[in-house]
This record gives C-alpha cells, sequence and structure tokens, in this order.
C-alpha cells in the first residue's frame, strides 16, 4: 500500500517547512520532498515606494538575518541611484553584516544543530534542544547564550537596532564610529574571537568526532556550488565576484549583476519556493537523485569549497585542515557545520581588521542621493547563502520592479535531494521510528533553511 | 509543576523569538522556571504524530501561548485555533500579530496579484502552487482571527518587555505597556519651530556625532518624516528610541499608541498640528506599513 510519513513542521529550522516521505507498495522511499510553504509577496508590495526606503522594508524578510536583506538592499539602491558610498560608511556596512553573521552561527550550530550531536539524534524530543543542552552542559549553554547575545548587543550599541536595523542608507551609512565605540567593539570582538575558537576546537573534539560517518554520508549528494570570493580567490561575505563551481571542480567567477546569465528560476507545481539552477552549465533543471541537473548548493560549505583561500590566519589553518580532510569540493552534508564554524572564526577576524582599520571612524559617512530612474543590483553572503536583490526605479526614486533571490532559494532544490537520499538510506520495507525521521531531519537542518 | 509556555509563528520572520533570546540572562532564567512544550524554532514537538492525518493540529496544553506573525493562510488559522484551544492566557507577540506588519502591505493588492507578481519570470511559465499556499484574501492580525488576550506590538518587541510580560503572566499580574507615544519617549529636542516641508530620507540628518541624542534637533524639525508622535513608544526602554540613536526617523513599527489608531490619519494631523504640509509625502499609504491589518489597507482598485 502506497504511505506518506509527513514532518510537520520540521523543527529547529529557521523559518517554515514540512517533509513528505513516499513509501511505494514495498515500503521503500519512492520520492521525498521538503514543502516551503509562504507567500510573503515582497516582490509585490515594494512596488511604488520609495527606494530609499525599501532597506527598512525588506528586512522584516527574515529577522535571524535582516542584516543581510537591509544591506543587499541598501547596495541595490545606491545601483538605482547611482550614488557610490563614502568610504567609511562602505566600511560600517560590512562591520555589520560580518558581526550579524557571528550571533547567526552561534545560534545555528548551538541552539538548533548540536542537540542533534550533544545530546544524540534518537534521544527525547523533549530534551533534545536548547533547554536540555541548558540542562546537560550548564557551563557552556550559559556561555553560548551569552556570546550570541553579545554579538547582538554590539550591534545594537553602535547601529540602534540589532533586529530590523535601520543605519544602511543610500550613499553610506546614518551615523559614523566615535573612536569610544571603536574601542568597546574591538574589546568585545576579541571575546568572541576566542569564544569563536573555543566552539571550532570543541565540535571538533567533543561533536564531530563521534560522527564520522554521519559527515561524510548522511544526506550527502554531488551538486556544484555557490558563494563569493575577492582577491586571489579569498572568501568574501560582504562583496566580491560570484564563483559558481561545477561538481567537477572548475569554476567561472562572475559580478553580481550578471546573476540572470548563469543562474535561472523555475517554479515547481508542488513547492512554493522557487527553485534556482545553474542556467550556464546549459542541461537545464531535474531533481532525479540519480542524475540531477543543474544543481549546485550555497551556504557555508559551498563558501568555504569555492574559495581559494581565507584572508585571516586562524580561519586559514582551519580551511587547510578541512581539505586535507576532505578534499574540495567537499560533498559531505553534514560538514555545513564544520564550515559553519569556519566562518564563525572568519567573522571575528574579519570584525578585529575592520575595526583595526582607522578610515573607519571618518566623519564622512554617506554620500546624498538624488533620485533618478535605475536598476541597481546588491549582493550579500547571507548565512544561508548568497543573497540577490534587484531593483528597478522610475523618474522619482520608486521602486517599479522588484527580484531577490535569497539565499535558502538555491538550496531547496539539493535540500530536496539530500532529503530523498537520507529517506532511502534510513527507511527499508516500511519501518520507521522518531530517530530515522529526525536523521532525516538533520540532513535539512544542515543547510539551516 | 513548572508553568507551560507555548510558541508559534505564523505570517512572521522569527525577529520576535530572536528577540526573546536575545535577553541573554533573563532568558537563562526564564528557562528556569518554565517548560516550554511547544516551540517549532528550538524544539521537535510535531503538529500530528507521523501516521496523523491532513488538517489536524494537535498541540499540548499551556498555561501561557505566545504567537508571532499575521494570519495569511488557511494552514495558519488552523494553528492559531490548536493554539487558542490549547491556551489559557494567548499573546500576540509582535507588531504582525497585533496589527499586521510590514507582511500586511500585501493587503494594498488582490491576491491574485500577488501571486502573479511573486511567480512571474520563472523558465517553467507562470504555473502558481496556489493549492499549496491555500493563501487568505488578505493577512488578519491575531485579534481578527481569535480573541487575544495579551497584546505586545514590536517589530520585534524589545527583548526585556517579553521577559517582563511572561514574568508578569506567570505571576498572575496584569501586564499594560506604558501608553505613551515614541516622541514622548525620545530626549531630542524640539522647539515647537520647523521646517515646513516634509523631505524624504536622502541625506543624513543634522547633527554633531561627539554629542549625544537628547543634544539633537528633533528630526521632524528637520523635516524628516518622522512618526514618533503617532506610533506606541517603549522601544529603547527608559533610553531614547532605538531609531532615533541611529539618527534615523521613527517609521512606525511598534503601530498607533492605542490600539485602535490609525497611524496615517493621525499622522496627517500630527504634521498638520506642526504646521508641515502633507503634499510632499511620496507613497502617504506606506504610513500604515506597520498596521496594515483591521482593514485599514486595501486595494487600490476599491478605492475609487
Amino acid at each position: 500500500m502506497n504511505q506518506v510519513i509527513s514532518i510537520h513542521p520540521v523543527t529547529r529550522i529557521e523559518g517554515h517547512a514540512r517533509i513528505d516521505i513516499h513509501l511505494d507498495e514495498s515500503g521503500q522511499v519512492c520520492d521525498a520532498r521538503v514543502g516551503i510553504a509562504a507567500l510573503r509577496g515582497f516582490e509585490q508590495f515594494v512596488v511604488g515606494r520609495p527606494a530609499e526606503e525599501i532597506p527598512r522594508i525588506v528586512n522584516r524578510i527574515c529577522g535571524i538575518c535582516p542584516w543581510m536583506h537591509h544591506l543587499a538592499a541598501v547596495k541595490a539602491i545606491d545601483g538605482c541611484f547611482g550614488v557610490r558610498p563614502a568610504p567609511a560608511g562602505h566600511l560600517l556596512r560590512e562591520l555589520c553584516q560580518v558581526l550579524a553573521h557571528i550571533h547567526d552561527k552561534i545560534l545555528h550550530f548551538f541552539f538548533l544543530a548540536a542537540p542533534d550531536f550533544v545530546l544524540g539524534p534518537g534521544g527525547d524530543y523533549a530534551v533534545r534542544n536548547i533547554m536540555g543542552l541548558v540542562r546537560q552542559e550548564p557551563e557552556l549553554a550559559a556561555q553560548v547564550v551569552r556570546m550570541r547575545q553579545l554579538a547582538q548587543m554590539m550591534l545594537e550599541r553602535f547601529a540602534g537596532k540589532a533586529i530590523h536595523p535601520v543605519a544602511g542608507v543610500a550613499g553610506g551609512f546614518a551615523k559614523p564610529m566615535r573612536e569610544e565605540e571603536r574601542q568597546g567593539l574591538l574589546a568585545d570582538s576579541r571575546v568572541l574571537l576566542d569564544f569563536a575558537s573555543y566552539a571550532l576546537d570543541y565540535a571538533k573534539n567533543k561533536v564531530f568526532s563521534r560522527f564520522c560517518d554521519a559527515l561524510q554520508s548522511l544526506g550527502t549528494i554531488t551538486t556544484g556550488f555557490l558563494g563569493t570570493v575577492g582577491h586571489q580567490g579569498a572568501l568574501r561575505l560582504y562583496d566580491g565576484s560570484l564563483r559558481l563551481m561545477h561538481p567537477d571542480g572548475t569554476t567561472v567567477d562572475f559580478p553580481a549583476n550578471e546573476y540572470e546569465r548563469y543562474l535561472a528560476e523555475q517554479v515547481e507545481p508542488w513547492s512554493s519556493a522557487k527553485m534556482v539552477y545553474a542556467r550556464s552549465w546549459g542541461e537545464g533543471f531535474s531533481l532525479d537523485p540519480d542524475a540531477p541537473r543543474g544543481v549546485y548548493r550555497v551556504n557555508t560549505l559551498a563558501r568555504i569549497n569555492v574559495c581559494d583561500r581565507i584572508a585571516t590566519p586562524r580561519a586559514q589553518a582551519e580551511l587547510e585542515e578541512f581539505r586535507g580532510r576532505f578534499g574540495r569540493p567537499a560533498q559531505g552534508t553534514l560538514l555545513y557545520h564544520w564550515a559553519r564554524l569556519i566562518e564563525l572564526v572568519y567573522a571575528c577576524e574579519r570584525t578585529l581588521e575592520l575595526l583595526a582599520d582607522e578610515r573607519i571612524t571618518d566623519p564622512a559617512v554617506r554620500v546624498p542621493a538624488t533620485p533618478r530612474a535605475g536598476r541597481g543590483i546588491g549582493h550579500v553572503e547571507a548565512p544561508r547563502g548568497t543573497l540577490i536583490h534587484d531593483y528597478s526605479t522610475d523618474d522619482n526614486g520608486c521602486i517599479t520592479r522588484a527580484n531577490l533571490i535569497v539565499g535558502t532559494t538555491h538550496n531547496i532544490a539539493p535540500m530536496n535531494l539530500s532529503v530523498r537520499q537520507a529517506a532511502a538510506s534510513l527507511i527499508s520495507a516500511g519501518a520507521v521510528d522518531d530517530e530515522m525521521l529526525n536523521r532525516i531531519e538533520m540532513a535539512v537542518r544542515a543547510y539551516d533553511p | 509543576m513548572r508553568p507551560r509556555l507555548s510558541f508559534e509563528w505564523l505570517h512572521a520572520c522569527s525577529g520576535c523569538e530572536i528577540a526573546l533570546l536575545n535577553s541573554g540572562e533573563l532568558l537563562l532564567d526564564l528557562l528556569d522556571r518554565v517548560e516550554i512544550v511547544h516551540f517549532p524554532l528550538l524544539m521537535d514537538h510535531k503538529y500530528t504524530s507521523r501516521a496523523g492525518g491532513e488538517g489536524e493540529v494537535h498541540l499540548p496544553e499551556a498555561e501561557i501561548g505566545l504567537v508571532s506573525g499575521g494570519v495569511a493562510s488557511e494552514e495558519h488559522q488552523a494553528v492559531l485555533r490548536a493554539m487558542r484551544a490549547s491556551c489559557r492566557t494567548l499573546v500576540s507577540l509582535g507588531t504582525c500579530a497585533t496589527h499586521g506588519g510590514i507582511p500586511a502591505l500585501r493587503n494594498q493588492w488582490p491576491i491574485a496579484a500577488a501571486l502573479k507578481t511573486v511567480f512571474a519570470g520563472s523558465e517553467g511559465g507562470t504555473a502558481i502552487p496556489d493549492t499549496i499556499l491555500a493563501p487568505l484574501d488578505r493577512v488578519y492580525s491575531i485579534d481578527e482571527q481569535v480573541a487575544v488576550d495579551v497584546s505586545l506590538p514590536g517589530c520585534p518587541p524589545r527583548s526585556e518587555s517579553i521577559i517582563e510580560m511572561i514574568a508578569a503572566l506567570l505571576a498572575g499580574e496584569p501586564f499594560h505597556l506604558p501608553c505613551k507615544s515614541v516622541c514622548e519617549t525620545c530626549p531630542t529636542i524640539r522647539t515647537g519651530k520647523g521646517q515646513q516641508k516634509v523631505r524624504r530620507f536622502l541625506a543624513n540628518a543634522e547633527y554633531d556625532p561627539e554629542k549625544t541624542v537628547a543634544e539633537m534637533r528633533c528630526l521632524l524639525e528637520q523635516g524628516l518624516l518622522c512618526m514618533g508622535p503617532v506610533t506606541a513608544g517603549g522601544c529603547g526602554g527608559k533610553d531614547a528610541p532605538l531609531c532615533i540613536r541611529a539618527r534615523v526617523p521613527c517609521r512606525g513599527c511598534f503601530g498607533p499608541v492605542r490600539q485602535g489608531g490609525n497611524q496615517l490619519l493621525d499622522m496627517l494631523n500630527a504634521l498638520a498640528s506642526n504646521g508641515m504640509g502633507h503634499r510632499d509625502i511620496v507613497d502617504r499609504r506606506s504610513l500604515l506599513r506597520f498596521s496594515g491589518a483591521h482593514g485599514l489597507l486595501k486595494p487600490l482598485r476599491e478605492r475609487k
């Protein structure tokens, strides 16, 4: 008898999703789908609004990564109005962006993902969570809660709002950084870097070492990757060229404003989320698990795979160790977690670099902008992957058209493949238990959707 | 037995939940005092057992339920009704839940138009997965759908306010926000004589960055559209409002000062009483950008 097993909602992820696993008459997995049901309509309701207001509206796409949407939009509006941001404004934007990555990575690894590893994938659901972690490892959990809060409060102290920010503006930034603020942020950033190094060591020694097989096998698929690189192929989160890597490891670099030449979107009737695929490979799009076409991944593992190096020393050492163990590109889906913690180290080191740059306290933070007709494409690497905001404006500088490709959208197709792979390898002859279902969810959690 | 808390998010962004997590030590104290029985962001309680059918949402009983986000689909309705049925006290958390929030900007268009725009430009044609979405005709606030016991607006609400509210409810005490506007909590200098024209925020406000917010001229008097007069205060606690600290004008994210207020009409009145014209405002209906539920924002076609 055909049967559908549903996981609804997928939990400990940063949005709304469900999984439906289809079993055939013999109880084998014949299909599995991750459904993301949400219609927010941002592309509709930004139309007609003054463009300079957009960064304060689209940040509401995500309360976990509002800085990413805020800054991708700010960059795109710079483009619409043809304004080049003031150098200090540019630095302040990047500072806020990398700081916002820090709380996000701590949240994802420790609050959402770690309970599966520390408390076990088959543990009681009532304790397999951050509350259970607080009881089992109170000192670690308290430290995690405090460090996440510290990263958020650094943003709030300097930029007013940490959640749904307002300080990024067309032409630069709304306020300069005083020397006293810089010193305070420097001291806090050193604390965060120490914690990041500790967190990665903890994960390597106490977490990943117990899951060596799963790291390489659970939900593992073979895909291409997309990320952002800067000078000499260095990992970048705030700006740079997009780099698309084919599953065979070959790469092509292109500026974000040419994204439509390399990527295409497709609607599947069973998913409310659009799928994106690699148009430039010329093979179309298919989710056939035996021969997927056009599928690439984004987010931490993708960025760690596409970059040639990391320009900060501790993260570079970690990258070398990672590559030594898993090769390039690494395809293991749970390796997203490892890559996430390498990026946490990078984000802390980059914060210190930016704060050490004396130009960051220059009081000239904004170049006035003039509304005009134009088109602007802004991109950043959000925690969940490459984020592209594309707007057009009319003569009065109001939005006429918007296209947004958010990080998770790129990963919808590969998440479906990973869930199918995990389900097929775990379920046989219709036998299902709660631990199997949680392991299937772990394949989704790795993508941090 | 510890008091039980249940959390849900509907047409939401998770900012309210992150605001709760941002409370740090206060969060650790709270976790020590309560049992969380349902919270999709943080724990694995599901709507149905895996053999369960469609449409049925089963939620555990709780003393306090907190719901963020507005109501935009049939699934949101089902989850919200289950929350109402299972929670003794129901809290609408954040401005989407209390007034529709940013997603209620969608209410300016018929749902068919929004679907067409969002799913346009796809390589596979214009297939719209509308059966999966089951969207409602518009975005509703929570109190338009079920009875609400306590409302805590904010986009997001202040972390400390969320904790204080939960603590008050646990102690059986009433929780009320002070009925103050953002202006009443703002320390900037007001002289009563300001610019008569409203300008777009295309250049920064005038202020000395080495001086405090209290030494800065009121942004509305500088000619920037600041919605402080018509917006519920409290975002900054005892200190200056958060956007003002960033030297940026308020856009109204805590909703109207009084529950039934209309931020658009109230702001036009506020401008008039300050001797400022409203003709220079581009996109006036944006004044309802956080409070478009309750039928305040409607499709343009209906406004002949």
